[in-house]
């Protein structure tokens, strides 16, 4: 099977990093959860309901929509902060990237440990810029706004494709599938990674670039 | 064309169809009420959530929908369309976008209607969630107010885009395909935002508001994780519910409704015609009024008031000898039946002075501002109105409407100090005005300076130096 993959990309300046991150995430999240499955006999389920709520952003002209529930918010927040302090710390020209991954778990017989079996990826790119006046930030408001638009356009887009979804699994296989944890909803088991981009365009993690400057010092 | 597909899948689509079509608009309609949406998830199925998504249902906007489709549904050539507009105050409207539920002859025979079909309509209008929020319209809408309101309108039939300017711009929300058909919603947006007058002397938009329906057909849809060889629960109890069988031969458009949000800077504008029984909507979502009338007041208690002037002498406190007059008219509270139009004290920084024993004649009749047992001691600030330096005792003076007391103020006592705090607090009650901040003299002492300003500097510089060693013993 072929994990799909998608790329998107954004210049932003540092602040609107974590709402322009979120307004993202947040939409592809939207389309790839459903309610809490409830398992009845002869191998039939009913669905929970998802709850939907607007957001506004702070730094940027524009509102998206993410569900309603506290624990998922708080998971993406947490990690789009790391990334805006990975991407702030970097020192370097502000490039950087988050990936959002679906995937599947496929059980191994003992002793190989399950493996994980991407199936969507989505990639955003995002470069940092720094403006010098307040009315470059005004524009910058706008025209960030604007972008964010065309980009949920380009995920609903890919949304409506109906391309490979994983069958609906049996009660045995939910969490192989979905990600059972939250309370209020059920996304597809998902994990999210990020990389820093330092000038040169190759790859490098924090770590890496920690230690290498730490090596330097002495 | 039809053959393959069952009579129980058949009745299953047009129902998910149908639901479809009313918790479209409705999400379009909410997008455009100018607040921002909120629902909660619930990880037990309730039963009424139609494709597992919160969306609520307001009745207004299900009726109109209900009342546009007739009976029918989206087909061929019969489109199930959501107009937004845009219209001032002044009466110049515009629309903005125009929303299609489409139905085209693609047909997907393969697919399961009451789980693919029914997962991708779901899916389908999570995409309308977003895809509302990022139009042009909704940032508009979001600022909806005195200036300009947002109107919808349903109407089904052909779709009528020649409203929208040159050069409009279409989104295509996403597509289900099924057994009859393939499903697209679209959105054609205005992207020409320069005003058209189109000034529609006696549009009505009144709307008579129905009874709510009881058209909360409920879902209990379930899906069977087994192979499709074996028997499959579903539907429960969906089969028993019809649709309401209504013949109309394409509808006119009906005019357009408008929405508005209570509270929405400043103004909250209640149809004169609410809907009195039955109303499960979120009333304070939608509101409607008639321009025609103007706007609507938010209703005002029945009691006359008055407004409360004070007006005050411009020297303040100027002069202890200055008495000051204040006109004061009393502002009347609801349920009072007797306005009182005057009342003049003296003194205007005498706390309580409403409050002033009997001879305000004005204030007797009214028992919430005199009560019965009033005595004199009831407000120690009183003090003397003249404050011309008199010392101690109780001045007699009755001046005006006011009758001297002793001034006693709490906790102080008479027999320690030569001067005690009453005395003190009367003698420099009304000091006098400091000379530098009267007008007359502080004008003088402006233009004496600025006379004098070059002698002024000349003679600071030639004390540079000590000026430099002062500041340096400050460093």
């Amino acid at each position: 099977m072929n994990c799909r993959s998608e790329v998107l990309e954004v210049s932003v300046e540092g602040r609107q990093v974590e709402e322009a991150m979120l307004a993202v995430l947040h939409t592809v999240l939207l389309h790839r959860s459903t309610g809490k499955f409830h398992y009845k006999k002869e191998g039939t389920y009913s669905i929970g309901t998802v709850g939907t709520q607007d957001v506004d952003c702070d730094f940027i002209d524009f509102t998206y929509v993410r569900v309603s529930s506290d624990e998922l918010d708080r998971a993406l927040r947490k990690v789009v902060g790391e990334f805006k302090d990975a991407l702030r710390n970097s020192g370097g020209d502000g490039l950087g990237q988050m990936s959002l991954e679906f995937y599947q778990k496929k059980k191994s017989r003992w002793p190989f440990s399950d493996e994980c079996i991407p199936w969507e990826v989505w990639t955003v790119k995002v470069h940092v810029v720094a403006l010098a006046t307040e009315q470059e930030r005004q524009i910058c408001r706008e025209k960030v706004g604007e972008k964010l638009c065309e980009k949920i356009i380009n995920i609903v887009e890919v949304m409506n494709r109906h391309e490979y979804l994983p069958k609906m699994p049996t009660q045995s296989e939910v969490d192989n599938v979905f990600d059972t944890g939250l309370r209020d909803v059920q996304p597809y088991l998902y994990k999210i990674s990020f990389q820093i981009t330092d000038a040169l365009g190759t790859s490098v993690t924090t770590t890496m670039r920690r230690l290498i400057k730490d090596t330097l010092a002495l | 064309m039809e053959t393959d597909l069952n009579s129980q899948d058949r009745k299953d689509l047009d129902k998910f169809i149908k639901f479809f079509a009313l918790k479209t608009v409705q999400v379009i309609v909410q997008a455009r009420l100018g607040e921002k949406i909120c629902t909660r998830s619930s990880s037990s199925p309730t039963g009424s959530d139609w494709f597992n998504l919160a969306i609520k249902d307001i009745p207004e906007v299900t009726h109109e929908a209900k009342k546009a489709l007739a009976g029918q549904l989206p087909a061929v050539g019969r489109s199930m369309c959501v107009e937004i507009s845009l219209k001032t105050s002044e009466g110049d409207s515009m629309e903005l976008e125009i929303w299609c539920l489409e139905m085209n002859e693609k047909c997907d025979k393969e697919i399961k209607v009451s789980y693919t079909v029914y997962n991708r309509l779901s899916l389908l209008l999570k995409s309308l969630l977003a895809i509302t929020r990022v139009t042009p319209a909704y940032r508009l809408s979001r600022k909806q107010g005195h200036e300009f309101v947002i109107l919808y309108r349903i109407y089904f039939g052909e779709v009528q885009l020649n409203g929208l300017g040159e050069g409009f711009q279409t989104v295509r929300v996403g597509t289900v395909g099924t057994p009859v058909g393939t499903i697209t919603l679209s959105c054609a947006y205005r992207i020409n935002l320069a005003f058209m007058s189109t000034r529609t002397a006696g549009e009505d938009t009144g709307v008579t508001y129905p009874s709510v329906e009881d058209s909360q057909e409920v879902c209990t849809t379930s899906f069977s994780t087994s192979p499709p060889s074996q028997p499959a629960a579903l539907g429960v109890g969906s089969a028993d519910l019809a649709y309401p069988v209504v013949f109309a031969a394409g509808l006119n458009a009906t005019h357009p409704h408008q929405l508005m949000v209570p509270g929405k800077e400043g103004g909250i504008a209640l149809a004169p015609n609410q809907p009195t029984h039955g109303a499960q909507a979120d009333q304070e979502r939608l509101a409607l009024y008639t321009p025609s009338d103007g706007a609507h007041c938010m209703a005002t208690p029945s009691s006359s008031e008055d407004t409360e002037t004070v007006s005050n002498s411009s020297e303040g406190r100027a002069s202890p000898h200055d008495v000051l007059e204040t006109i004061f008219v009393r502002k009347v509270g609801a349920f009072v039946n007797k306005p009182i139009n005057q009342v003049t004290l003296t003194s205007l920084d005498i706390p309580f002075a409403m409050f002033a024993p009997k001879n305000l004649e004005l204030e007797d009749a009214d028992p919430m501002v005199n009560p019965p047992e009033s005595p004199e001691t009831e407000s120690p600030l009183q003090g003397s109105l003249h404050s011309d330096g008199s010392s101690g005792g109780s001045n007699s003076n009755a001046h005006d409407d006011f009758v001297m007391i002793d001034f006693k103020p709490a906790f102080s006592k008479d027999d320690i100090l030569p001067m005690d705090l009453g005395t003190f607090y009367r003698e420099f009650q009304n000091p006098p005005q400091l000379s530098s901040l009267s007008i007359d003299i502080g004008a003088q002492s402006m233009a004496e300076d600025l006379d004098s300003l070059q002698e002024k500097l000349a003679v600071h510089e030639k004390n540079v130096r000590e000026f430099d060693a002062f500041v340096e013993t400050l460093q």
